[in-house]
């Protein structure tokens, strides 16, 4: 799609940037201690603290990627939002208060609070980076995916953007800016999704159909139409599909999509890459726009040509059930050395849509446990994402602790029950660009006014940079803490403590900044599900060993991260969808049967820690005393 | 403003200033609360384990009609409001141990 950037868009979008780098500014005299550089002096009040960590949580992942998710696969993407509430729970009742009691700055402190142990600190420390490295990769790419409509600018233009201005914010005043940042855009984003749900239940659900050419004979050699402007030029066939390029009287060229059934053609979306390198949207150059939003239904309760007007929420998830949902599937075309890609029509009954299956097909052992392992991931991944346990160290105790991952998960679950409705508005009301599945909120947004779409893009782009901006604090806090405080002798001042936290920030944001373009066109809920999957087998297991173990070693410790670590990544990296999505080695099987690693690598985390702690009893006990 | 307000928190406005404010204080109440979040977390568990059950081994169960919306949308909002619930739950068993808790063990260490 091409996307025409408004003046409204850009003031706003703007404004809030200018308002976010004024409070970086804001703070900065007061960040220069470590202590406040890192944990803002550990007096954030934990109403305060619970929103922001609603901010840090409700990342790209959440409002794009599931969003967008749900917008594409229906109930499948809702699965995300049930798993990333549920990771809170684990959080809450086992992690939040004895890791505050534990810690001071990173999560390694907490660990290593019984063993003092180099080796715990440099493995969690390395850990931590990985993880957040693997968590920056969907901001960022959200990032570039919002900018490009918002702005009109190119993707990796975004990318840069985001990069510079979170990196602008994490150097000035570290985690006082981002808790603030945080706090304003966690509850903007829910206040302003509130709003579009409300526009979306008070709009109601409307049929919408999509142009047809009546077939005038099929025969197994050719088609003819019965309308003579139009001129069959040639066929394709996939599969059981028939795809059918006609060129119009006035010369325009299409590609439609034979329904046996109908006697029709059906109209595609469909883009070509020329062996030049260039593409083709619909025919024509992108800028003229002809590659257009879709997203509709056909008929409701069975009446096609009807609309409901406002609705309640139950009722409007009720007619979506009983309703025809036009869902687009993709085939892939050669013609004289061109690829076309074709989205085609795929119309499928509401209540398949609202059942579990769309995107995890759930047909065979192995994709049951692809399935469970991702539900695993998103449920044990949560407490042991960096950036949320550092957050633990921003108040002022372990009861302040609680009470805002209780404000977190009631201002979490709001905006997850909203998901649905953002989605499912998307998926019938025009929301979808068939290209980027992750701008299935903004572009939602549009469709009622520019001035919503552009406040609630320049809402997601705070929310990538808030969470980015939280990411790099929890880095620089592993570098310096955890890496090098650990290997120094001589406890580093507190201004030298800072200065190494600012330029870790800056060599880690740029990192993000290239995998960000790299990873261009995945889904954001997607990605988040691998950096989940590697907190999970990484850092769970240990923190969980480390509070209610009492034979748990600092060598049980130091091994459980490192192959949770390890086997996490390494199953993630021979995926299948590793091998398709990022390698783009299309056609060849992975050697890992399973894409999500959590269900090998979190079970074989914990029993290394087990072994290992067992068979070091002795050794460390000693070393203790 | 009062969740805004902490004693040892000087204002500039809305936003405040940064000091470290962190509380080291004894908490008797601890291994009441780890007890009771184990247990908590065990039962939240047990449910969210059931919803990830049912959908991997019987997703056409899923299908089954629960008034106007089917067993998948039904459980789904099910655990997101159970887990305000029972955050709000364990809130309040936590923070009515901990005024107890503290204050008894505070008198006594007090009058000793």
């Amino acid at each position: 799609m091409n996307y025409q950037p408004s003046v409204w868009a850009i003031i706003i979008f703007f404004s809030f940037v200018a308002f976010v780098l004024l409070i970086s500014r804001f703070y900065a005299k007061r960040s220069q201690s470590a202590k406040g550089f890192y944990t803002a002096g550990g007096s954030v009040p934990w109403v305060v603290n619970g929103i922001a960590f609603a901010g840090d949580y409700l990342s790209a992942a959440s409002f794009l990627g599931i969003c967008g998710m749900i917008a594409f696969y229906g109930f499948d993407g809702f699965l995300y939002s049930i798993g990333y509430l549920a990771g809170w729970m684990v959080a809450l009742f086992v992690v939040a208060e004895p890791l505050k009691r534990m810690g001071k700055y990173t999560f390694a402190d907490a660990l290593d609070s019984r063993f003092k142990s180099k080796g715990i600190k440099i493995a969690a420390g390395i850990s931590t980076l990985i993880v957040s490295v693997f968590y920056l990769i969907p901001q960022m790419v959200g990032a570039g995916s919002l900018v490009t409509p918002l702005l009109g600018w190119p993707h990796w233009l975004g990318v840069m953007l985001v990069g510079a201005v979170v990196i602008f914010i994490v150097a000035t005043a570290g985690m006082a800016s981002t808790t603030y940042v945080q706090f304003l855009k966690g509850a903007l984003l829910i206040i302003f999704s509130c709003v579009l749900v409300f526009l979306v239940l008070n709009k109601g659900l409307f049929t919408d159909e999509y142009k047809t050419l009546e077939v005038d004979s099929a025969s197994p050699e050719a088609i003819t139409l019965a309308d003579p402007a139009y001129t069959v030029e040639k066929e394709w066939t996939v599969g059981d599909l028939l795809f059918v390029a006609v060129r119009f009287a006035d010369n325009e060229q299409s590609v439609w999509a034979y329904n046996a059934q109908k006697g029709l053609l059906e109209e595609t979306l469909f883009i070509t890459h020329k062996a030049d390198g260039t593409e083709l949207f619909n025919g024509a150059s992108k800028e003229d726009n002809k590659f257009f939003q879709v997203g509709n239904l056909t008929d409701i309760r069975g009446v096609p040509d009807t609309q409901t007007g406002a609705i309640g929420p139950f009722a409007f998830l009720g007619a979506i059930k009983e309703s025809t949902v036009v869902r687009w599937d993709k085939a892939i075309v050669m013609d004289d050395g061109d690829k076309i890609t074709i989205y085609y029509q795929h119309p499928t009954s509401g209540a398949e849509v609202l059942q579990p299956g769309q995107k995890f097909p759930l047909d065979t052992l192995k994709n049951k446990l692809n399935f469970i392992s991702l539900m695993l991931a998103l449920f044990f991944g949560t407490a042991a994402l960096p950036h949320i346990l550092i957050r633990y160290y921003t108040v002022k105790n372990p009861a302040a602790a609680r009470k805002s991952t209780i404000i977190a998960i009631v201002s979490i679950g709001f905006f997850y029950l909203l998901t649905l409705f953002l989605g499912f508005g998307s998926m019938i009301g025009g929301g979808l660009d068939l290209t980027n599945s992750n701008m299935a909120a903004p572009l939602l947004a549009k469709n009622f006014s520019i001035a919503i779409f552009a406040i609630i893009s320049a809402i997601a782009f705070a929310t990538v940079l808030g969470t980015v901006s939280g990411l790099l604090v929890a880095s620089s806090g592993a570098v310096v803490h955890d890496l090098i405080g650990s290997s120094k002798q001589k406890k580093l001042s507190d201004k030298m403590e800072v200065s190494i936290g600012k330029i870790a920030a800056i060599v880690v944001g740029g990192i993000a900044i290239v995998l960000g373009i790299l990873f261009k066109n995945m889904n954001v809920s997607f990605l988040v599900g691998w950096a989940f999957a590697v907190a999970a087998s990484a850092n769970l297991p240990a923190i969980i060993m480390v509070l209610f173990w009492k034979r748990t070693t600092a060598k049980g410790v130091i091994a459980s991260i490192i192959v949770g670590l390890v086997s996490a990544m390494v199953i993630i990296l021979l995926s299948q969808s590793t091998y398709n999505d990022v390698y783009h080695l299309v056609g060849v099987t992975a050697p890992m049967p399973i894409d999500n690693p959590a269900i090998i690598s979190v079970p074989l985390s914990f029993l290394t820690l087990v072994i290992v702690s067992l068979l070091t009893q002795k050794k460390d006990a000693a070393q203790e005393a | 403003m009062y969740f805004f307000r902490t004693n040892q928190i000087e204002k500039v406005g809305f936003f405040m200033q940064h000091e470290n404010v962190t509380e080291d204080k004894k908490d008797f109440a601890a291994p009441y609360k780890a007890k009771l979040g184990l247990w908590m977390f065990l039962v939240y568990t047990i449910v969210y384990a059931g919803f990830i059950v049912i959908t991997a081994f019987s997703p056409e169960t899923m299908g089954l009609d629960i008034g106007s919306i089917n067993l998948a949308i039904f459980y789904g909002l099910f655990l997101i409001g159970f887990a305000v619930i029972l955050a709000l739950v364990y809130n309040f068993l936590c923070a009515r141990c901990e005024k107890r808790m503290n204050v008894e063990e505070e008198e006594e260490e007090a009058a000793k």
